[in-house]
């Protein structure tokens, strides 16, 4: 694969041009270590294609959605207005997201405060690829003998209707796909959605991310299929609470494209 | 004749009390703020047909299901034959419909006792699960004394109803069979002639129980009318209403709210001018008190028949917090009816001092969500218990100044950094330098 070019809609702009779609990258996507390498291989993929895209770069600044969420209305449409201001300054019209909290709130609720795009999460664009033909599982690792299971994302899954994408990611890999017993509409959230990614948990008997685990473990999951930079973290501390990491991996389905396509 | 009199005036008192709860509690519904439900009325048909009559949402536990559908259907089918029962009742008849249906009779009494059959066993069934299997999903804080007991009553009534009903017909079986008086041949009887053999066989001890069933029957019936209101049963008739006025937007889509928008828009341009509030319209933020909901939640929570779906799989619950999605249904409903007698012993300006949150829900339950929309895709009657905990949090984070410490810094980062961690906007684009 050549060097990564990551343009950005500023340069795109100096140069007359305007990009088929942008990669909102969110904000775990820009600054956790883990979820800025499933930002890159979400870059890969793009450039992999030959798809013409672009991120905001400086400019992007939080979706609010945890602000929301958490009941600070005032806060997230301060955001959302901001961000409106600049999506519409580029005349943006079609969005990609590496996150389900930012697809979902830029999709849903910005419309009504006068920001309108296609909003696509960054599964449903690889699934498009796959159905064009443009994306296989080839020239890279193979899964085979791996079990994989796909954990819902809230926000992509029940919030969205999204289930069949993020599949679809993992069907062409010449693996086996279990599911497990809570997945789909039913699927158990990870417990870091609602603002609980920035806060303690309540008194309990037991962090939700373990209760999700142990699920994967008695399933006998190697690898964990997740779409989100929150579920991401949470359920890798719940792989290491459980001393479970020699056995089982938390990859994006972002990664899991990229590997196995050798990109 | 004076049986006659004594049924007109029962019925009467009946509907006109029943009639008399049911405005009160419409009245209490209708003291949440308004929403607008009425757009796109096709589609809340459809949804009412597929959820509320299709009960579709209830297949994903298919014991209850089953149980539950026969009892449903059991219900409002037996409901012809308590139209024959007033109609006799009225007019002193004596199995009105038998003569112009015809064979067509037969039939209908013989389903009458089919279903009757299966309302019995499914009780039963129910009974079980609750008081000797003890299914947790009936269990939990909200699940005190009351909410126990109503759903025992329920089961026992109809258990007695349909007792009644069979016992009825068992009786005027045998009556038939010796040609007595009015007891004119109506019929099979496919299960009532199987404990026929149990009954008397003098007529006059026979006609005895004949009478006490059929007056027991309907008694019961217009009596188990009557405490609805005060049940969680009155789902059978709100179940409708509230899945016609289901939210139709995707689960992920919170509400925007409107005067945020105005103060917003105000901030960032000083030229705007907010529109002023509506007159009368008190204006805060979220909900402290259940008068800040909508009429939706309000309706949502005497809707609630408290089967615990919600906090089965409400992932806070699972493992061990305070928060039950079934316990912020039940709580809206105990203080809306607590609001509701206030205005009815002392007017309407009423102020007990107590309020939805705190004296009901406390801090710690609200702040354990994770807003993951289980509990509103589990309720079989598209009940929205997130939607009132976002309300609650509004209030606590906007009016309040509550929110957990963690999550004010949180509002810090994002409001100085544009990212919820503390890092500078300027970092923002460092990840595409990793390797």
């Amino acid at each position: 694969m050549s060097e990564l070019k990551v343009p950005t809609m500023a340069e795109m702009l100096a140069e007359g041009k305007e990009p088929e779609i942008l990669f909102w990258v969110g904000c775990a996507g820009s600054f956790d270590e883990r979820a800025q390498k499933i930002t890159r291989d979400i870059c890969k993929i793009l450039q992999h294609v030959g798809m013409s895209y672009a991120v905001l770069g400086t400019e992007e600044s939080c979706t609010g959605d945890p602000a929301k969420r958490a009941g600070n209305e005032f806060l997230f449409q301060m955001q959302a207005m901001t961000n409106i201001e600049v999506l519409n300054g580029y005349n943006i019209k079609k969005i990609v997201t590496g996150c389900p909290h930012c697809f979902n709130t830029i999709k849903n609720e910005y419309p009504g405060l006068g920001g309108t795009y296609e909003v696509i999460h960054h599964t449903q664009l690889i699934q498009q690829l796959i159905d064009e033909g443009k994306l296989k599982a080839e020239g890279g690792e193979s899964f085979k003998g791996k079990r994989i299971t796909y954990h819902d994302p809230c926000y992509l899954g029940r919030g969205n209707n999204v289930y069949e994408a993020p599949r679809k990611a993992l069907e062409i890999l010449d693996t086996e796909l279990v599911e497990m017993k809570r997945c789909k509409s039913n699927g158990l959230c990870c417990g870091a959605g609602g603002a609980q990614m920035f806060k303690e948990a309540e008194k309990g008997k037991k962090e939700i991310n373990d209760e999700r685990i142990d699920e994967v473990i008695s399933i006998n999951a190697t690898v964990v299929a997740a779409a989100c930079p929150f579920c991401m973290t949470i359920l890798t501390d719940g792989v290491k609470h459980r001393d479970k990491e020699d056995e089982i991996k938390v990859l994006d389905i972002a990664e899991i494209t990229v590997k196995a396509n050798g990109l | 004749m004076i049986g006659q009199l004594i049924f007109i005036i029962i019925l009467v008192a009946a509907i006109y009390l029943f009639s008399k709860n049911v405005a009160k509690i419409r009245r209490n519904i209708l003291l949440g703020k308004d929403t607008d439900r009425s757009d796109q009325p096709a589609k809340r048909w459809k949804i009412m047909a597929k959820v509320a009559l299709g009960q579709t949402k209830m297949v994903k536990r298919p014991v209850a299901a089953i149980m539950h559908f026969f009892i449903y259907v059991g219900f409002i089918i037996i409901n012809l034959e308590v139209m024959e029962i007033m109609i006799d009742g009225i007019f002193g008849s004596h199995r009105v419909f038998s003569k112009p249906l015809g064979s067509l009779y037969g039939l209908l009494i013989g389903g009458f006792e089919v279903l009757a059959v299966l309302v019995l066993t499914a009780c039963v069934v129910f009974l079980i699960r609750r008081n000797i299997i003890h299914l947790k999903r009936f269990s939990g804080v909200e699940m005190t004394e009351w909410p126990k007991s109503d759903a025992n009553y329920i089961l026992c009534i109809e258990i007695l109803l349909m007792s009644a009903f069979l016992t009825m017909n068992a009786a005027d079986y045998k009556l038939q069979a010796l040609h007595f008086g009015e007891y004119i041949k109506a019929g099979s009887f496919p299960v009532s002639s199987l404990i026929a053999p149990l009954l008397p066989s003098s007529a006059h001890a026979l006609v005895i129980t004949e009478r006490v069933c059929w007056w027991f029957h309907i008694c019961g019936i217009l009596a188990f009318l009557n405490y609805l209101p005060y049940s969680k049963h009155f789902h059978i008739l709100l179940a409708f209403p509230n899945v016609y006025y289901s939210n139709l937007n995707l689960k992920g889509k919170f509400t925007n709210m409107p005067s945020v928008t105005n103060e917003v828009k105000a901030m960032l341009d000083p030229s705007f001018t907010p529109p002023a509030p509506a007159e009368g319209e008190v204006s805060r933020f979220g909900a402290k008190d259940v008068t800040d909901l909508t009429w939706k939640n309000l309706m949502e929570a005497y809707t609630c028949t408290e089967c615990g779906r919600c906090t089965s799989v409400c992932p806070a619950n699972i493992t061990g917090k305070l928060l039950s999605p079934r316990k912020i249904m039940m709580d809206t409903r105990d203080r809306i009816t607590e609001v509701g007698k206030n205005i009815d012993l002392n007017g309407k300006d009423h102020d007990d001092g107590k309020t939805l949150l705190d004296t009901y829900i406390t801090r710690e339950e609200i702040w354990a969500c994770t807003t993951c929309n289980a509990c509103v895709e589990a309720c079989p009657v598209n009940i929205n218990p997130l939607e009132i905990i976002t309300e609650l949090r509004r209030y606590s984070v906007m009016e309040d100044a509550q929110a957990p410490a963690s999550l004010n810094n949180m509002f810090g980062n994002m409001e100085n950094n544009g990212a919820p961690w503390k890092y500078s906007q300027a970092d923002r684009f460092n990840w595409k330098e990793g390797s």
